[in-house]
Parts: structure tokens; sequence; C-alpha cells
């Protein structure tokens, strides 16, 4: 299991080198988006429309903070569960998106979006939300400001800790762990 | 006749919605604690310990130890002999969850409408089990309980001859093929008996116990203590990175049944499993 860190964007060489159950320490810009974000966004892209966010290159974090109490940069800020996203996230994929951010396993049809164009999928820690928002230094809403929490928001992070969940070439750190452990 | 003013459950709702989002009860706080001197996977001892630093900054910066800060299910029990004087009840309880979810900036969750609706801006209105007891106080418990959990639970009408074997293979099944989503390691509530709704309720209500407690039933004591070992020889482990520990507790709740129908219900709660009471 090796150690990485990484700035965004990332390339596809970046992010082809990576492996299941990797460590990574990641720093740069991320946009959040969850699930009615993502409607959206797709159907932009269906309709062959502008998208108010880059794809190329980017990581999409799986995020609906917390509110920010005053004298924060962001409210807490952990993952959501990433298998609702399953439906949207071959179109971005296929659009440049180099990777994921969230929690829990993603399907079939994503996984194989992730290996034809190369995309990686971390997981950070569910449930660690105000830890996690110590890795962000700067939150921005740039579209969907009518979504509240579901916003998209332009992240600044630094040093966010990842595992890398299910890698660009079918490597799954959930089944890979849980038979190693299963009685 | 015993009188609380409406003011006063509001303000114990919306003084418990903050303390629950914010500080990890000391039960949840001590089992994972000692599932993180148990785990043997790396990772899943590397996501324990963020779980523990999470829930020291939560504490003392009172920030919501996750951002999913909950639908606001609350459990009532009243005391027949206490009379509520200057407001209604479930109007009481709705403004707790407005006051302590605007006060806490804790995140509003609730839409209006399943189908049609937006978001209702204050989380209200929040989910309420009322049930009238002897005596003359009001128990209420806040249960803020997040979605990544809630959808991984499930109910079945199994049939009589499935037996305890079936409520195993059905709860263990349960928390396998929900594998990380849930954010393991979690608390397994169970129902077991009633009728279609009554199982569901059941499980939440399972929800409400003390990790570390027992069933005062010694055959649902022997089976949590069964359904742990079971569920935690999944190899699910934190977060379903692989490891030990799946869950910090089993807990049962059962009921009497139609001779007909054997339904069990799996409600399952992330690590941060919030749960606030108050006596009035």
């Amino acid at each position: 299991m090796a150690e990485h860190k990484l700035t965004t964007p990332l390339s596809e060489e970046d992010v082809r080198k990576l492996e299941a159950g990797d460590t990574v320490s990641l720093t740069g810009v991320v946009y959040t988006a969850r699930d009615a974000a993502h409607k959206r966004l797709v159907e932009l892209l269906e309709a062959g429309k502008e998208l108010p966010i880059p794809l190329e290159g980017q990581l999409i974090y799986y995020v609906g903070p917390a509110p920010t109490p005053p004298g924060k940069v962001i409210g807490s800020a952990g993952p959501t569960t990433s298998y609702r996203m399953d439906p949207y996230s071959p179109i971005l994929l296929e659009h440049g998106l180099r990777g994921m951010i969230g929690k829990g396993a993603r399907s079939e049809p994503v996984v194989e979006a992730m290996k034809k164009y190369g995309a990686v999928y971390f997981a950070a820690t569910g449930g660690a939300a105000a830890l996690i928002s110590r890795s962000i230094v700067s939150a921005e809403v740039i579209a969907y400001e009518d979504l509240g929490a579901e916003a998209i928001r332009k992240l600044e992070v630094k040093d966010f800790p990842l595992i890398v969940a299910q890698d660009s070439s079918g490597g799954n750190v959930y089944e890979e762990g849980q038979k190693q452990y299963a009685r | 006749m015993r009188e609380i003013r409406a003011e006063q459950i509001t303000e114990a709702v919306a003084r418990l919605s903050m303390e629950a989002n914010f500080e990890l009860e000391d039960d949840v706080q001590k089992a994972i604690e000692e599932a993180f001197e148990k785990e043997e996977s790396p990772a899943g001892k590397e996501v324990l310990r963020q779980i523990l630093e999470n829930s020291q900054i939560a504490r003392t910066e009172r920030m919501p130890i996750c951002q999913d800060t909950g639908y606001a299910v609350v459990f009532a029990e009243l005391g027949q002999d206490l009379h509520i004087v200057g407001g209604d009840f479930e109007a009481a309880v709705n403004e707790g969850v407005r006051s302590g979810y605007t006060e806490g900036y804790l995140r509003k969750s609730v839409l209006s409408d399943p189908i049609k609706g937006a978001n209702t801006g204050d989380n209200t209105p929040a989910i309420v089990h009322l049930r009238i007891v002897p005596g003359d106080t009001l128990k209420l418990w806040i249960v803020p309980k997040g979605g990544g959990s809630e959808n991984m639970s499930k109910i079945a009408m199994m049939k009589p001859a499935d037996g305890v074997e079936g409520v195993k293979r059905f709860v263990v099944d349960c928390v396998r093929t929900a594998s990380g989503n849930p954010c393991p390691p979690v608390v397994v509530g169970v129902g077991i008996g009633g009728t279609f709704e009554y199982c569901a309720y059941l499980a939440k209500k399972a929800l409400l116990r003390m990790i570390g407690s027992t069933h005062p039933d010694s055959y649902y004591a022997e089976l949590e203590k069964e359904l742990l070992e079971l569920v935690n020889d999944t190899g699910v482990g934190p977060m379903g990175l692989g490891g030990r520990v799946t869950a910090l507790s089993v807990n049962i709740e059962a009921a009497p049944r139609h001779i007909a129908s054997f339904p069990v219900s799996v409600n399952m709660n992330c690590h941060a499993a919030r749960h606030k009471m108050v006596e009035l």
C-alpha cells in the first residue's frame, strides 16, 4: 500500500498509478455535488449545454456540508454515500471527470467508465466531518445556490486524507479488505 | 395535576438537538474506544482513530460530529397525570427542532414533500412517536437520524417457519450487503414481531438502548450477543474497508405477533449513533 501526495487537477497518468488501498493526501481544488446537483449537471450534458464547473482532470466530492458557523471556513463536511450518484457518474467520467470522493462502493457501470477513461474513486471517512472540515481552507458556492447544502461549492483542500477505494483497473478495497477479515 | 409549559419542551428539544449532534454519547464514545483497541486491520484502525479525533473536535468546537445532522426523530412518553399548558405538544417539539437546528448551525435535510417538495429550511417537521404512560412526567428521546444508515434498513415479512435461524440470516445479510454504506461500525436495531409498521417502529426504538446494556429477557440477551459475533464475522469492518469491528451493538426489541406473520426489521445506525434523553 503506497502513500501519495497529490495536487489537483489530476492527469490520467497520476490516476492510473493509484491502486486500491493506497492512501492519499490531497491538496488543491475539488468541487462538491450530490444528488440534486448531479441531476442538473447531467441534464445540461444531455442537452449539449455548458456546465457551471470544469470537468477535465477535476474531482467531485460528494458532500452537503453543515452551515458555516461564525469564524469558520465551512461547517462539518464529511462524505455522503456514493452509490446514489452511480446513475450520473459514467457520463461525467466520459466528459473528463478524473475522480470522485465519497463513501461506500460503486457499481459496475461506474467502474467500467473509470477503467475506460482513467479515473479513480477515493473514500473519505464517513462521520469524521468536523475533522475533515479542517482540511478545507476555502469554500465558495459557485452554482445552484437554491439547493442549499446541495449547492455546488468550489473547495480548496489541503492534505485531505483519503484512501483509494476503487482504482482504474478494477481494484476494490471493499472486496479485498472484507475478504481478508471474514470468518 | 402537575403542569409543564410547552416552552419547556421546546427548550429541551432545542438543547438536546444540539448536544446530540455535538457530543457523542458516553456509551458510543466508550464503544468506539474499545473498537479501536480491538481492531486488527490497519485501515480500519485508522478510520476509528479519525472518528475519535473527530469526536474530540466536535465536542470542543461545538461542531456537528457528522454533516448529516439527521431527521429529528423524537420518542416521547407522556405521563397521563401531566398537563401541558401554554401550547400544543407537537408544535412545541417542532419549535424546538427549528430553534436547535438554526442556533446550532445544523444541516436542514428535510423536504416538504417526498416528490414535489423543497427544503423546509428549518429541519421540521420532526417525526414524533408518542405514548401515553402512567405517571406525571414527560420523557423525551432525541434521535437525529442520518440518511446514509437509514437507507440500508430493511423489513421482511418472514414465514413463521423461518424461525430464529431466519432472523439471524436476515440480520447478517442486511449488514453484509449494506457493506460500507451505513458508516460502520454500526449499531443494529432489530425489531421482531408486531405488525408490518410496528415492527419497523421496534427497530428504531431499539436504537434508544444504551450500548452495553443487556436485554431484560435472557433469551434475547443471548441472541443479541450471538448476532453481534455473527455480524462482526462478516469482516465488513470500519467504513467497509475490512476489519474485525463491523458493529458496536445489536439491540433487539420483540413484540407479540399474529399467528400467520413473522415480521423482522433492521434499522441501521451509523457510528455517530446519536441519542439523548431528558425527563421533564
